[in-house]
């Protein structure tokens, strides 16, 4: 056996005085950290194998449980940092691509946290969310130039369809396979009540969940796993996916270990196969293409659903989110390189892309330069944590806002980035039955609505602060933001001015 | 310390306005003592009128009446006029001078008619057009500002208490059907001419109290169609909106009024069905034409007027009526000040217009 170089990263410490070897640790742990050992009746952990995904910690009934840091680490070296050194001692090893999961951890610049909003005072009042009526309501799809009416001069509705939202947040697209039926169904669920909408992702959709459809956006992806005529009736919005935040450029990959049972059936690819998503779809290698693909997905629904193109936010976003205006496309939803992933190559999700509230201010700036921006809504993501995110991105141009990290943190999630492995002990990001079975739809809905309900409250607050009782009249309403700690060029691109000014 | 157009000014004010629906004349005298009462909701940087119907010799011709920082900016300003209308006639704008208004710039007004050939090589119409020169010189000709541009009517303002601007330009003399008067507090402004109000173009005038909180979304939404916020003003803003959505789209008043002040959607679904329609029609089409924050304001136009609340009523704004007369403003003692003998005084609730307009043939 070769040597292992690798320390383990985490530490399990168990506090013996309360540990009563009820080895509910053992059960919950699908990594097999913890085992009981008979003779000393005591248990033992085998480290190297935890992730720190906490769920043993939540659910030890005497906290005799907490995992920590490992404070062994290599000489210090500021150029040569751990997880480098780390990182280069496994690719030695197996000679593979690093994977990793959910969004980019790394210390970059998180624009949101260098915004700052405004609130009344004195030369207008600000206006009390409980005693007062406050909008939330938002109408994603592209508004007509010109009104039109009949002989009688009455309007006649030239609107094309559009997606109606209580409050200007989705749950981003999270595939049935990378995540588990109840997690779907959770979704699904909240969506459904909140009358707001979430995303199949790329896997397709269960035939359970097409009593949702109303809340639901059908993606079609460059694989087309599952794409057919009955599912793309289904939706309320189609969505082509060109690209993800958190792996811009490259396509997708579920090995055929969760390829299994419905999974299979949804996807339509036999059991067992891995499922792999090109980079490109193979039949856009351009702008025009995307216009077919755009018009083909219309003839084939009737022109009923509108039709949303996601890109990942790169380098020259707002020319690509201009094109796609021009595409025929209803939404552009543009998602920030800190956007999640169920797996993504290592130093592609830690190197490709840009910020999301830069890619917006930019794309919203042009679409006005050009006197497009009615043309589409836009929808951001990647990575919207709170309300204030939500209410930051609506004043720089947003129409609404996708969550997909958020929503899986409040089905459970503690962020331990290794949904790759397929074993999620919160039954999220797993397909493993025993695991699934954890995360329980009822209670998972609710939560996520909750979390919705919670965030529209603050919604309200803060736009209520703000004398807005509306909230399209926060659109692009950059004068409500203020800069902190920001140069003159961040500022430029962001579209507003430093607090102070 | 930056100027108006540079910075963006918040203020408060005074509002008034009479109209003869029978079209009779009134010169400006009563317009400007309704300000009188009211002169604690200005603070002297800012006051302004417009008359309609004050110009019958040259009812045909668009009349322009531009601000000069000094002599020399003329000279540019009508090289572009020059090259895009026929000027009928030239004129100073004749003042009064009194000591409480200073500083004043070069005050002009041309009475002119665009060049017919030129319209038609440009395929536009002739409102459009005017439209375009205006924006064009208040974009491009530093020192020249262009403060009204409508046919038979006019707008004069300045810094200054609103009774002593209306003095200084000598609106007891002239003759409207129509007068809105306009008194301002901005809260930080080292005073501009351009910045008083009326706000006006072709013939939309508005005068405004109050500020906007949608007034960034406005502005980048609208600016979109060739407008130009230069003065970064809520009232700049409101008028353009106006502008659109009552020339270009062609919507009526009571339309625009279910934009710029939609009804909440909570009571359009309790509308019949028809009307519901409507109005979902007009929110979701402009939505970002929606005003939100206190104002209210006055739009005048040829042949009438339209007085409009925000929806939750935020700011101050009764109407009264006497024979064939209405009274808007900001407090009734204004109104009494122009007729003590004024009835059915009331304040309109938010979001619902008051339009009148002078009967047809009237004006």
């Amino acid at each position: 056996m070769s040597i292992n170089y690798i320390y383990p990263e985490f530490e399990v410490v168990r506090n013996p005085n309360r540990c009563i070897c009820c080895r509910v640790c053992e059960r919950q742990c699908a990594n097999e950290v913890h085992r009981f050992d008979a003779d000393g009746k005591v248990m033992l952990s085998d480290e190297s194998k935890c992730v720190n995904c906490q769920r043993c910690v939540s659910l030890c009934p005497t906290r005799a449980l907490k995992i920590i840091k490992s404070d062994c680490v290599l000489r210090e070296n500021a150029n040569w940092q751990n997880q480098t050194i780390k990182e280069i001692y496994k690719q030695a090893e197996s000679g593979g691509v690093l994977l990793s999961s959910m969004g980019n951890p790394n210390p970059l610049p998180v624009y949101f946290d260098k915004i700052l909003i405004n609130a009344s005072q004195v030369t207008n009042p600000s206006i009390d969310p409980l005693r007062e009526p406050m909008e939330t309501k938002v109408f994603l799809g592209k508004k007509p130039n010109k009104i039109e009416r009949d002989k009688d001069g009455n309007f006649i509705n030239n609107l094309p369809p559009q997606i109606e939202l209580s409050m200007p947040v989705m749950f981003s697209a999270m595939s049935y396979g990378s995540i588990s039926y109840n997690a779907h169904k959770s979704l699904a669920l909240a969506a459904q009540k909140l009358g707001i909408l979430y995303n199949t992702g790329e896997g397709g959709l269960h035939e359970d969940f097409y009593v949702y459809g109303d809340n639901t956006i059908v993606q079609v992806a460059s694989g087309r796993f599952g794409v057919h005529e009955n599912y793309l009736q289904a939706g309320k919005a189609i969505e082509i996916k060109m690209g993800q935040g958190a792996k811009p450029g490259i396509g997708g990959h579920l090995p055929g270990t969760k390829i299994v049972g419905d999974v299979s059936k949804t996807r339509m690819i036999p059991e067992g196969s891995d499922a792999i998503s090109p980079a490109p779809h193979h039949d856009i290698y351009s702008i025009e293409d995307l216009r077919q693909l755009v018009y083909s997905l219309k003839e084939a629904t009737a022109y009923k659903k509108p039709v949303i193109v996601k890109v990942a936010a790169v380098h020259n976003i707002a020319a690509i989110a201009s094109g796609i205006a021009r595409s025929g496309a209803d939404v552009i939803a543009i998602d920030g390189f800190r956007g999640g992933t169920g797996a993504a190559p290592t130093r592609v999700r830690d190197n490709v892309g840009i910020p999301i509230e830069l890619a917006l201010a930019a794309v919203d700036k042009r679409l006005r330069d050009e006197g497009i921006r009615n043309n589409v809504s836009l929808v951001v993501g990647g990575s919207i944590r709170s309300a204030a995110d939500v209410v930051k991105s609506i004043a720089l141009g947003a129409d609404a806002c996708y969550i997909a990290t958020a929503a899986l943190l409040a089905l459970g999630c503690h962020l331990c980035r290794t949904c790759q492995t397929g074993k999620c002990n919160w039954g999220i990001a797993t397909q493993n039955p025993e695991l699934v079975k954890r995360l329980n739809p009822e209670i998972g809905s609710q939560r996520l609505i909750n979390l919705m309900t919670a965030w529209k409250h603050e919604i309200k607050e803060m736009m209520g602060g703000m004398g807005i009782n509306s909230i399209e009249t926060l659109r692009g309403n950059r004068l409500m933001l203020r800069g902190i700690g920001l140069n003159e060029k961040e500022l430029e691109i962001l579209g507003i001015s430093h607090a102070g000014q | 310390m930056k100027k108006e157009g540079e910075i963006r000014i918040p203020s408060g004010c005074a509002i008034s306005a009479v109209i003869s629906k029978d079209g009779n004349k009134m010169t400006g005298e009563k317009i400007i003592e309704s300000m009188i009462p009211m002169h604690d909701r200005s603070n002297g940087l800012g006051g302004g009128f417009a008359g309609y119907g004050i110009y019958p010799d040259h009812k045909n011709e668009y009349a322009l009446h531009i601000f000069f920082n000094d002599k020399y900016r003329i000279e540019d300003c009508e090289r572009i006029i020059k090259d895009s209308f026929e000027i009928v006639k030239k004129e100073i704008i004749p003042t009064r001078k009194i000591p409480e208004i200073t500083d004043e710039p070069i005050i002009m007004r041309y009475f002119v008619s665009p060049l017919f050939s030129l319209l038609r090589s440009l395929q536009l119409d002739e409102k459009e057009f005017v439209v375009r020169i205006v924006m064009k010189i208040n974009t491009e000709v530093d020192g020249a500002y262009v403060f009204s541009s409508g046919k038979n009517m006019g707008a004069f303002k300045a810094v200054g208490f609103p009774e002593d601007v209306g003095r200084f330009y000598k609106l007891d003399e002239y003759e409207g059907y129509s007068w809105t008067a306009h008194g301002r507090y901005p809260t930080n402004t080292p005073g501009w001419w351009g910045g008083a109000h009326p706000f006006g173009l072709l013939d939309y005038t508005i005068v405004h109290n109050g500020e906007i909180s949608s007034y960034d979304a406005n502005r980048r939404f609208i600016e979109m169609f060739g407008y130009k916020c230069t003065l970064q003003t809520d009232t700049e803003v409101i008028t353009y909106i106006a502008d659109y959505l009552i020339r270009r789209q062609g919507l009526s008043l009571t339309e625009t009024a279910s934009v710029i002040a939609a009804p909440f959607w909570t009571t359009i679904e309790n509308k019949p069905e028809k009307e519901r329609e409507k109005l979902k029609y007009l929110r979701t089409m402009f939505s970002s034409l929606l005003i939100t924050g206190p104002f209210s304001i006055i739009l005048g136009f040829d042949g009438g007027l339209m007085a409009l609340n925000d929806r939750l009523k935020l700011r101050s704004m009764v109407v009264g009526e006497y024979n064939d007369k209405v009274f808007i403003a900001s407090e009734e003692a204004a109104i009494r000040k122009m007729e003590i003998n004024a009835k059915n005084i009331y304040a309109p609730q938010g979001g619902e217009p008051i339009i009148v307009k002078v009967k047809e043939g009237k004006f």
